[in-house]
Parts: C-alpha cells; sequence; structure tokens
C-alpha cells in the first residue's frame, strides 16, 4: 500500500470491507473450484447450452434496450417534470424491484397470458400471445429490468444538477434540445450504468420468466432455467452450467466497465 | 447497552428451550415429535394422516414438501428427519446410497392422465389431439417428464409441447389458468385441481406407473415413531385416503 496523504485507511472500514468481500466471494470460489473441468469442457459442446446461453444474451440486450428506451424518458420525467404524485409514481415503479419473481410472472401472465387482461384481445386480433415465445422471454425481462434502469439513470440525472439544464434554456434551447444536448450527456455515465445493471439482472432473471413462458429449448429457456432444470437430475452438469454463465457475466461486466465507465483507475 | 444485549440475546436463546419444557411437561407419555419428509404430490394426503397421528399418538408431525430430487440431496447430506417418501426410486437410490434409509417400501402408484381447462377450448380428447394444440408436459429431467415422455413414445406422438415445466405443479398450473389448452400430470394432481381441469384418462397409461417410495431415516431420534408412520401409511387407513386422491396401489 503506497503511502496515502489522508493516511491509513482505518481497521474498522478494513475489516467489515474484507469480511464482504468474502462473503460475496467464498460461495462463487468453492463453486468453481467444486466444478469437475471435463463435465465443463463437455458442457461447452452441448446444444442446449449454446442455445440457452444465446437466447440468454441476445434477449438480456434486447430487453435492456428496450428498458432504455422506455425508461430513460420516464428516468427524465421523474427527475425534471414537477407533478402531483411524483413521489408515488417513483415508488410504484420500482415495485417490480422487490416483486418475488414467481409473483412478477403471474402478474405478467393476469395482463398479458393468453387469457389475460391485455393478452386475450391481443391474441383474438392478431393470433399472437406472448407465452412460450422469445418475445414473451423479453418482455419478462423489460419488466424486471426496468426499474434498476429507471431508479439509476434518475438518480444520475438528479445529481447532473438541473442548473445546467436551466442554463441551456436561458441561451435559448428547447427543452427537448437541451435533453438531447446536455442532460443526456452529462447523465451518460449514470446511464450506461443503468444499462449494465439492467443488462445484468436480465441476464440472471429466472423465476418470472419460468412462470410467464415456460422452459422450451431455444425459444423460452435461457441459462437460469436450463441450470434449475438441469439441477433436477445432474447436479455436476448444473454447476459446470453456471460456471460457463458466471464467465460471460463477468467478461461482458468487465468489458462494460472498461469501456464505458471509464473506472480503471487502479 | 451492551449488557442489555447480552441479556437479550441469552433470553433469545433460552426461550425456545423453555417453551419445549413446557410442551413435554403437557405432553404426558409418549408425546414427540416427528418430521416427515416428503413428495410435494403427497402434500394433501399426509396432511390428512397427520391428524389420524397425532390424535392416536399424541404427537406433533411436522412436514416438509418439496421434489423428491432435493430432499433426497437433503438427507443424504444429513439433513434431519425421521421418514423419507419420495416420488420416484432414483431419489430413493440416493438415500441409500448414502447410507442414511431404513427399510424401504413402495406404497402407492400414480399414472399420467391428460387434463384441459374445463371447457376444453382446443377439443383436445386423446394424446393424438395434442398435436396442433397449445399443451404442455414436464421436463425430461424430472420424473414426470420421463414417464411423459416414454408414453408419448409408445403411443407415437411426435407434437411438440410449448413448454418444458419444472414440475407437475406448474404444469398444472399453466392449464388452470387458462395458458395451456392441455397438460399432463399424474392422477393425482388431476384429482386435487377438482372441477377446475377436465380429466382425460390415457389407454395404456398403467405401463407407465409412477412408484412412490417410504422409509425411515438413520438420522431419527425416535425410530419407534419414525416406523409407526410408515405403518400408518401402509395401513388399511392409509392405502383409503390414497386411492380417495387418485393413487394406485
Amino acid at each position: 500500500m503506497r503511502h496515502d496523504p489522508l493516511g491509513r485507511p482505518p481497521v474498522l472500514l478494513l475489516v467489515p470491507a474484507g469480511l464482504a468481500v468474502l462473503v460475496l466471494l467464498l460461495p462463487l470460489l468453492v463453486m468453481v473450484a467444486s466444478t469437475d473441468l471435463p463435465g465443463l469442457l463437455d458442457q461447452l459442446r452441448s446444444e442446449p447450452l449454446r442455445e440457452a446461453l444465446w437466447l440468454s444474451v441476445t434477449t438480456s440486450t434486447a430487453a435492456m434496450l428496450v428498458a432504455l428506451v422506455l425508461g430513460l424518458p420516464l428516468a427524465w420525467v421523474l427527475a425534471r417534470v414537477r407533478f402531483r404524485g411524483r413521489g408515488l409514481l417513483r415508488a410504484l415503479v420500482t415495485v417490480p424491484m422487490v416483486l418475488p419473481p414467481v409473483v412478477a410472472g403471474i402478474a405478467l401472465r393476469t395482463a398479458f397470458g393468453r387469457s389475460g387482461f391485455l393478452g386475450e384481445p391481443l391474441l383474438e386480433a392478431t393470433g399472437f400471445a406472448f407465452p412460450y415465445t422469445t418475445w414473451g422471454v423479453v418482455l419478462a425481462h423489460v419488466f424486471v429490468a426496468m426499474p434498476f434502469v429507471v431508479i439509476s439513470i434518475e438518480g444520475a440525472l438528479r445529481s447532473a444538477g438541473a442548473q445546467y439544464d436551466a442554463a441551456a434554456a436561458t441561451l435559448g434551447a428547447s427543452r427537448w434540445t437541451t435533453f438531447r444536448r446536455v442532460t443526456v450527456p452529462l447523465a451518460l455515465p449514470g446511464i450506461a450504468a443503468g444499462m449494465v445493471l439492467g443488462w445484468a439482472r436480465s441476464l440472471g432473471e429466472f423465476g418470472a420468466t419460468i412462470t410467464f413462458n415456460g422452459n422450451y429449448p431455444g425459444t423460452t429457456q435461457t441459462m437460469p432455467t436450463l441450470i434449475y432444470v438441469t439441477r433436477q437430475s445432474d447436479t455436476d452438469a448444473a454447476l459446470a452450467l453456471s460456471l460457463v454463465m458466471l464467465l460471460v457475466s463477468i467478461i461482458v461486466l468487465v468489458a462494460l466497465r472498461e469501456r464505458w465507465l471509464g473506472t480503471g483507475t487502479t | 447497552m451492551k449488557q442489555h444485549l447480552i441479556v437479550a440475546a441469552t433470553l433469545t436463546l433460552l426461550l425456545p428451550l423453555a417453551a419445549c419444557g413446557d410442551e413435554g411437561g403437557d405432553g404426558g407419555d409418549g408425546g414427540g415429535e416427528l418430521t416427515v419428509l416428503a413428495a410435494s404430490s403427497l402434500t394433501d394426503v399426509f396432511e390428512e394422516l397427520a391428524a389420524t397421528f397425532e390424535d392416536d399418538h399424541d404427537a406433533e408431525v411436522d412436514f416438509s414438501f418439496a421434489s423428491s430430487t432435493d430432499l433426497a440431496e437433503q438427507v443424504a447430506d444429513g439433513a434431519p428427519g425421521d421418514v423419507l417418501a419420495t416420488a420416484d426410486e432414483t431419489s430413493m437410490q440416493v438415500a441409500e446410497d448414502a447410507g442414511v434409509a431404513g427399510e424401504v417400501e413402495t406404497f402407492a402408484t400414480n399414472v399420467l392422465v391428460i387434463v384441459t381447462p374445463p371447457d376444453n377450448p382446443a377439443g383436445v380428447e386423446s394424446l393424438a389431439d395434442l398435436d396442433g394444440a397449445t399443451w404442455v408436459r414436464c421436463a425430461d429431467e424430472v420424473p414426470c417428464g420421463r414417464v411423459a415422455l416414454g408414453l408419448l413414445e409408445d403411443n407415437e406422438i411426435t407434437a411438440a409441447p410449448a413448454s418444458l415445466e419444472e414440475d407437475v405443479r406448474s404444469t398444472l398450473d399453466k392449464v388452470i389458468s387458462g395458458e395451456a389448452d392441455a397438460g399432463l400430470v399424474y392422477a393425482t394432481d388431476a384429482v386435487a385441481a377438482g372441477d377446475d381441469v377436465a380429466t382425460i384418462q390415457i389407454p395404456g397409461a398403467e405401463s407407465r406407473l409412477t412408484s412412490y417410495f417410504l422409509t425411515t431415516l438413520e438420522q431419527s431420534e425416535d425410530a419407534d415413531l419414525a416406523q409407526e408412520w410408515v405403518d400408518l401409511v401402509l395401513s388399511d387407513e392409509g392405502l383409503q385416503i390414497l386411492e380417495e386422491a387418485g393413487f394406485g396401489s
């Protein structure tokens, strides 16, 4: 540790910080250690794994983009527009964050299921229904991930400060121009962080997806679902699959962090 | 402040012990506790049997209902319990291999049936009608899925399901909620669902029977009481309750 002009970091902070690392990493390290490597290589070649991994990555990315397109404007409204019930609305849109995933799946079903509130008229009018389709998976992911995107972008918009918006307005910029040229660029790191968070949440999503969409290889079987179902018959294979998912998540998260957040300052 | 905390902590630790002591006192002779680990599909039947058991033995019965796979893993890992009941042989084998199972008894069987929503929107009357319907079954990895797969092969059915569900209850749930036109579930699940589903028997389903297995556990702290639960399940009364719930014997 190099000399820090602020003095040595206090033990009272270092010890709990170390414990935090232990709690977060020990289970993962032990899991990695107890995976048998030849089995892992077999898994890598398996068709279900490649299908599920591809589906997970594509649906999570799609969900992240939808959550951004819809969530950024919502975050802006919550951060910049004054109206009655704003606090209530902010609380309501975060409800899916605390909802048990299975309940989220049931809620989605009552709204968008084949006999759901919107789902039934949709099915009758177009012959299309969300359940059992990849679109349904994206919908479930958006439902659980968007609150994370909205909350972290809203936080970024707030801390970016409304005074720059005001300055832009005094210089004659319209509100739309201000949004595009001032607000968004200032909040960009927060927006990127929100997208990463939303993507990560989608990738791990399981309960809502399996309840709303079921499980079918190639169309609705994402990695977490494949891992869950595999564990019913073969714990070792499930462990190997988890490891693959862990690796992919780490690679993507590290890559995104370096590239977008520019926090590689160590 | 610190002292208060210590007193509070000590009290918290002691309270459950005190409660236990009281219970033992009230229970008089033979009062005991029995923990039964059982496959989810046995929930209704075992809870009914527990009422009888508690009256007859002045004992309290606790249950842990989960999938047979999960329970077998827990038991092999030394989880506390007196009796294990599984819905398949493989899971019971896991317990036997771990050396925690006593004598293993078969006590019931189950067959697959087709269930549809009460109004049967897709007009499913047989396995052959599944073609073109939105239907669901259990995944190949779980016992009910293996049975379904065998049955479909026997009947040369190639229709693809819309979803491979993680267990039989969620298969049933998809049909009850109307998200699927038909599903393959155990006869007992169809009985439990009552008027929420219409049931269609599958000719030849008996050739793919699912058997239920029961054993006392080595980690039991009251082997006699555990054996009496096994005896109750195997008794005429037990078999009658099983039959009413749709099980075969």
